[in-house]
C-alpha cells in the first residue's frame, strides 16, 4: 500500500470531513442554545407549551435520528398538497433533523441538570435581592452547565459520529468519499484513514471540552 | 423603634394550619431568640418574613412599611425594596458554589447597585475581616469548613447592609465543634446593636445573647420574655416540658 495512493484518496475525504465537521459545528451552535430554551419553555406555566414540549421531546428520543432525517429529506415533499413547499436542500434538511435531535436530547440533559440544583440556592439568591433574571442567569444556569458539562461532553462526541448518518441521506460527507473509494479500489485502506479522521476530530474535542471541565471544576 | 410587627399571622399547607394567628414585634438593636419544637413553625415564620413562603392571613410590618396587610401582599416593587432590609442566613448555609468567597459577597450588591464597585469591595473585605475569613477571599466554598461557611454566609448577608437579621438554626448542620466560631460572631454582631431574630437550639446562647426569648408550639406563641423569665421561672406546662429536654 502505496503512500502515494493514501495521499491521493485523502484529497477527496478531507473534503468530505470538511462537510463532516461544517454540520458538527451548526448543529453544535444551534442545538444546544435551542435545548436551553426548550428547557426553560417547558417550565413554563402554561400547559399546553409544557405538553408540546414533551411530545417534541418523546418523538425525537424514542424515534430513530435515521428515520428522522429520512423523513426530513425524502418523506416531506411527498406530503400531499403542501409537500412541494417542503422541498429542501438535502444538506439543509439533514442538519434541521440533527438541530431538532439534539436539542431535544440536550434540552433532557438540561432538565435534569436543573433538578439538580438545590432549592437553597434560588432562596439565597432571592432572598440577596436578585430578580428572576439574575437568578437564573448568575446562579443557577452557570452551576447547571457545570453539573451536565460531562454529559453534554458525550453527547458533543457522539455527534461527530453521528454525522455519518448523513451518508444514508445522500450527502456526500467523510464516510461517502471513503466507500467510493473501497467499492473503486477495492482495498480496505480508506475506512482506515475515515476512522483515523474520526479519531483525531474526537480527540482534539475531547482535549478541549475536559480543559473546560477542568476550568469550571470550583475548586 | 419597631423593626418587625407581625399581627395575626396565618399560614396553612395543604388544609393545615401550620401557623395560627401569630403576633410579635421586634424592636431596634434587640436581639430575639425564637425556640420551639420541631415542626412548630418557626422555619415558616422566618421564611415567610422573607417572602419565601406567602401567608394567608395577617399583617407583616418591617421598619414601619407593610410586606402585607390584612392578608394582602404589597405591590410587588414596594416588596422588593422591603426586603432589602431583612438579612436572611439559613440552616445550609446556600453559598452559591461556582463564586469565590469574594464573589459570594459582591454578588448581590453589585447587582443591585447598592454602592460603587470600589466601596463594595471593600465592604467584602471589612466584613470577612470581622468573620475572621479575609486570608479566604479567593476560596471557593467547596474548600471551606462548615463553620467558615456559616460565617461567610453571614458575612454576604450583611453585604446588603440589612437593617434585621434572621437566622434559621444556623449552627444545626454545624459538628458541634464548629459552632463555637458562628457564634461568636453572632455575639459580636449582636454587641454592635445589629438587630437579630434567631431561630435557634442552642439554649446557652440564647440565655446568654438574646434581650427576649419567644417560644412557639403548634403554630402558637406559647410564652415569651426576658431570658430570665423564660428559663428560670417559666409559667407555661408547654414551656416546662420544652426545656426539660435541654
Ligand atoms: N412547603 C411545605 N409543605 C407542606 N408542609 C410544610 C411545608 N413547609 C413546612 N411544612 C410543615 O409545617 C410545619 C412547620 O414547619 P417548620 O419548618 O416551620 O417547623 P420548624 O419549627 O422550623 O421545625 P424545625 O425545628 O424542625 O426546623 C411542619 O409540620 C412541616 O411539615
Ligand atoms: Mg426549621
Amino acid at each position: 500500500m502505496s503512500l502515494e495512493y493514501i495521499l491521493k484518496i485523502s484529497g477527496p475525504m478531507l473534503e468530505g470531513a470538511k462537510v463532516t465537521l461544517l454540520t458538527f459545528f451548526i448543529v453544535i451552535i444551534i442545538s444546544i442554545p435551542l435545548g436551553l430554551f426548550i428547557t426553560l419553555a417547558g417550565r413554563s406555566r402554561f400547559r399546553p407549551i409544557v405538553w408540546f414540549i414533551k411530545g417534541y421531546i418523546y418523538v425525537m428520543r424514542g424515534t430513530p435520528l435515521l428515520l428522522q432525517l429520512l423523513v426530513l429529506c425524502f418523506g416531506l415533499p411527498m406530503i400531499p398538497v403542501i409537500g412541494q413547499y417542503l422541498v429542501l436542500d438535502r444538506f439543509l434538511a439533514a442538519v434541521i433533523g440533527f438541530v431538532l435531535n439534539y436539542a431535544a436530547y440536550f434540552a433532557e440533559i438540561f432538565r435534569g441538570g436543573l433538578l439538580a440544583i438545590d432549592k437553597g440556592q434560588y432562596e439565597a439568591a432571592q432572598v440577596l435581592g436578585m430578580n428572576r433574571w439574575q437568578r437564573m442567569t448568575r446562579i443557577i444556569l452557570p452551576q447547571m452547565f457545570r453539573v451536565t458539562l460531562p454529559s453534554v461532553t458525550n453527547e458533543t462526541i457522539t455527534l461527530v459520529k453521528d454525522t455519518a448518518l448523513l451518508y444514508a441521506v445522500a450527502v456526500p460527507e467523510l464516510l461517502h468519499y471513503a466507500q467510493t473509494a473501497v467499492n473503486r479500489d477495492f482495498t480496505i485502506v480508506p475506512f482506515f484513514i475515515a476512522g483515523l479522521m474520526y479519531l483525531m476530530i474526537t480527540l482534539v474535542l475531547t482535549f478541549f471540552l475536559k480543559r473546560i471541565e477542568m476550568k469550571v471544576k470550583f475548586e | 423603634m419597631e423593626i418587625l410587627r407581625v399581627t395575626n399571622v396565618k399560614k396553612s399547607f395543604d388544609g393545615e394550619p401550620i401557623i395560627k394567628g401569630i403576633r410579635f414585634a421586634v424592636q431596634k438593636n434587640e436581639v430575639v431568640a425564637l425556640i420551639g419544637p420541631s415542626g412548630s413553625g418557626k422555619s415558616t415564620i422566618l421564611r415567610s418574613l422573607v417572602h419565601l413562603e406567602t401567608i394567608d392571613d395577617g399583617e407583616i410590618y418591617i421598619d414601619g412599611e407593610y410586606l402585607v396587610k390584612n392578608g394582602i401582599y404589597n405591590k410587588p416593587k414596594e416588596i422588593r425594596q422591603i426586603q432589602r432590609k431583612l438579612g436572611m442566613v439559613f440552616q445550609h448555609f446556600n453559598l452559591f458554589p461556582h463564586l469565590t468567597v469574594k464573589e459570594n459577597l459582591e454578588l448581590a450588591p453589585k447587582l443591585a447597585k447598592l454602592d460603587s464597585e470600589e466601596a463594595i469591595s471593600e465592604r467584602c473585605v471589612q466584613l470577612l475581616e470581622k468573620v475572621g475569613l479575609q486570608n479566604r477571599l479567593d476560596a471557593y466554598p467547596s474548600k471551606l469548613s462548615g463553620g467558615q461557611k456559616q460565617r461567610v454566609a453571614i458575612a454576604r448577608a450583611l453585604m446588603m447592609q440589612p437593617k434585621l437579621m434572621l437566622f434559621d438554626e444556623p449552627t444545626s448542620a454545624l459538628d458541634p465543634e464548629l459552632t463555637g466560631e458562628v457564634l461568636t460572631v453572632m455575639k459580636d454582631l449582636a454587641k454592635e446593636q445589629m438587630t437579630m431574630l434567631v431561630v435557634t437550639h442552642e439554649m446557652a446562647f440564647a440565655k446568654e445573647v438574646a434581650d427576649r426569648v419567644i417560644f412557639m408550639d403548634q403554630g402558637e406563641i406559647v410564652e415569651e420574655g426576658t431570658p430570665e423569665e423564660l428559663f428560670e421561672n417559666p409559667k407555661h406546662e408547654r414551656t416546662k416540658a420544652f426545656l426539660k429536654r435541654y
